[in-house]
Formats: structure tokens, sequence, C-alpha cells
């Protein structure tokens, strides 16, 4: 189980060598228009299959609403 | 196959891209998608304000999202920083903001000074857009109609200079149409109205004033009826255009001045 914080809240995943696809995934958020940051980095879209995910990271996942 | 479009006549140019319309649309307050969507197309904009927030975690992935309404190969999309009370957080999500939008530069700063007025922070508005016009962003920046602020964000790189007409949601109008006209006489780069538009005369009077173009959103989405709103804005927008292109007549305490004949009085 691979304790992290998703957009503030604990999130877990069952396996512990996720990646930000294998979250993105998890969420049904892929192929949607998003932006991700894991501790303060943003993760380009290209590495999202190459980026592991540890225990404790803190991770932002963005999208555009309507504003003005 | 289409017939491609004709040069837009009397364009808008901002930072090197030219647009047919001069009246921006932020999509925020309407009462669901399809509204936002009717009201967008009716206002005739082609560029669009949208807020980078976070996206729902565990909300149905089939529910209908902003993108789906005004695609982004149909509008430019321009992110803004509504909700960023420092030049760190407005800095960070727009660089969000140029991930999301496959490194789209074109963006909207706004620093906020006060939750409640939404008064803007020129000091912080200053430090973000230097930092972001380094990192090769285009910035569109919301400012006060100080004139010493203008010009200083115009110098140190601003694609666009956006002073508030009055608050943030307010539809006060232009509260100081002097200002507007120094910022517009000094500036090289376009200056658009952004924020405190009510109603349609708002927009023509930013124009006939010399603005480049008009920025709104509550004005229209919170009209009684949003799209008559917005086709009253569009046609607001290019009337007070030709205006100023036509360039008005002076203005005198009076005149004396009749549009008729003095000579062959009926005796």
């Amino acid at each position: 189980m691979l304790s992290i914080v998703v957009n503030g809240a604990p999130h877990f995943c069952r396996d512990e060598r996720s990646t930000v696809a294998d979250l993105l995934r998890e969420l049904a958020l892929t192929g949607k228009r998003v932006a991700v940051e894991m501790n303060g980095e943003i993760v380009p879209r290209s590495r999202y299959e190459a980026s592991p995910l540890a225990a404790g990271d803190k991770l932002e996942i963005i999208a555009a609403v309507g504003g003005g | 196959m289409n017939a491609p479009h004709p040069p837009p006549v009397d364009p808008l140019q901002i930072g090197g891209r030219v647009y047919r319309s001069r009246l921006l649309v932020g999509t925020g307050k309407y009462r669901d998608f399809a509204q936002t969507r009717e009201a967008v197309v009716a206002s005739g904009a082609e560029i669009v304000t949208v807020a980078i927030r976070r996206t729902n975690i565990g909300q149905d992935s089939t529910a209908p999202s902003l993108l789906d309404a005004l695609p982004p190969t149909e509008f430019t999309y321009l992110p803004n920083t509504a909700g960023c009370y420092s030049a760190d957080d407005a800095i960070r999500t727009l660089r969000l903001a140029r991930e999301l939008l496959d490194g789209h530069t074109l963006v909207k700063l706004e620093v906020l000074g006060d939750p409640q007025t939404l008064f803007p922070n020129v000091r912080e508005t200053l430090k973000a857009a230097e930092v972001l016009i380094k990192d090769g962003f285009e910035v569109m920046v919301y400012t006060s109609d100080d004139p010493i602020i203008a010009r200083e964000l115009e110098e140190i790189g601003c694609v666009a200079i956006m002073p508030l007409a009055s608050l943030i949601g307010s539809g006060m109008g232009i509260l100081n149409p002097w200002n507007l006209k120094l910022i517009i006489a000094e500036a090289r780069v376009p200056v658009l109205v952004d924020a405190g538009v009510g109603t349609a005369s708002d927009a023509a009077i930013a124009m006939e004033l010399g603005c480049a173009g008009v920025l709104m959103n509550t004005a229209i989405a919170l009209a009684q009826e949003p799209v008559r709103m917005a086709r009253a804005m569009r046609l607001a927008v290019e009337a007070g255009r030709e205006a100023f292109l036509a360039g008005r007549m002076p203005r005198k305490l009076y005149a004396a001045s009749p549009s008729s004949p003095t000579s062959g009085l009926i005796g």
C-alpha cells in the first residue's frame, strides 16, 4: 500500500510500484486534459509512465474550469 | 474543404497574434456549460479566460467538462490566476496552466490583495510579471488604473495592460475614465479594460476611450438574459470601436451651432 496525498486528501495506491500514469488510470483521468505537480515540481505529460510514486508524495492534479 | 477566412479588418493584435474580436469573455458564473457556450458564442469572443483548479477526484469521469462545451481547438484559452494572493502562487499556477495547455504561453496574470474587494496587489503583480516574462510567458496583466504601475508593467514586457474599470464583479462601469485615458495615451501595447463592466454602454465607453479591447465575465453571466447581453456586448464593443476610429465631434459647453440653416427663416 502506497500512502500519498492527492489534491490535499490522503490516497492509497494498492501497487507499491505505481507511477503517475497508473494513478491517473486509477482515477479515470487518462486522456483528460490535466496537469500534474508532484512535490512542487511539474511532471510533464511525456513523463507520466516513467515517474514512480513514493510514500508521502504530494500531488496536485489540476484542470481548467470556468472563471473570469 | 472550408473556405479560408478573410483577414480580419482592424484586428486586435496581442503578443504577435491577431484576433477578429475585441471582446474577451470569462467562463465563470453561468448556470451550466450549455449556457456558457451559448453566451460565449453569442459574444463572438475568440479568447476566453479559464481558472486553474484541482480536478475533482472521484467525480464521474463521463461528466461533461468546460472543455467539451468550449473546445480549446475552437477558442483561445487564457488561463488566469484568480484566487492567487502572492506572486509565487500566480507563477506556480501559470506554469501548471502552460503544461495543461500544451505549452501555450498567453496568460492573464492577476494577483489579488484583498478577498472582499478583490483589488489587485500591484507590488506582487509586478514581481510575478517579471518572473513570468523571463520564463517566456506572454503576460496580459490585470492591474489597478494607476498609470505609473501600468507604465512599469509595460516596461518589464507585459504584452497587454488590463486596468480595472471598477471592482471585479461590481458592474459599476468605468469609475475613472481620466486615469484610463492617461494609461491609453502612453501605452505602446494594447490596453484592455478588465473588471467592472456592467452593461453595454460601459463596454462602448471603454472602446471610445481608445481601449484595444474589453474583458468581462459577470456583466454577461449575471445579466437577466446572459445570451442577449452577450450579443449586446458584441455590438457595444464594435460600436465603440467604430466611434473611436471615426473620431468624435468636439465637446463644447455651449455652441450656438444648429444643424439647420440660419438663413431663409420664415418671416
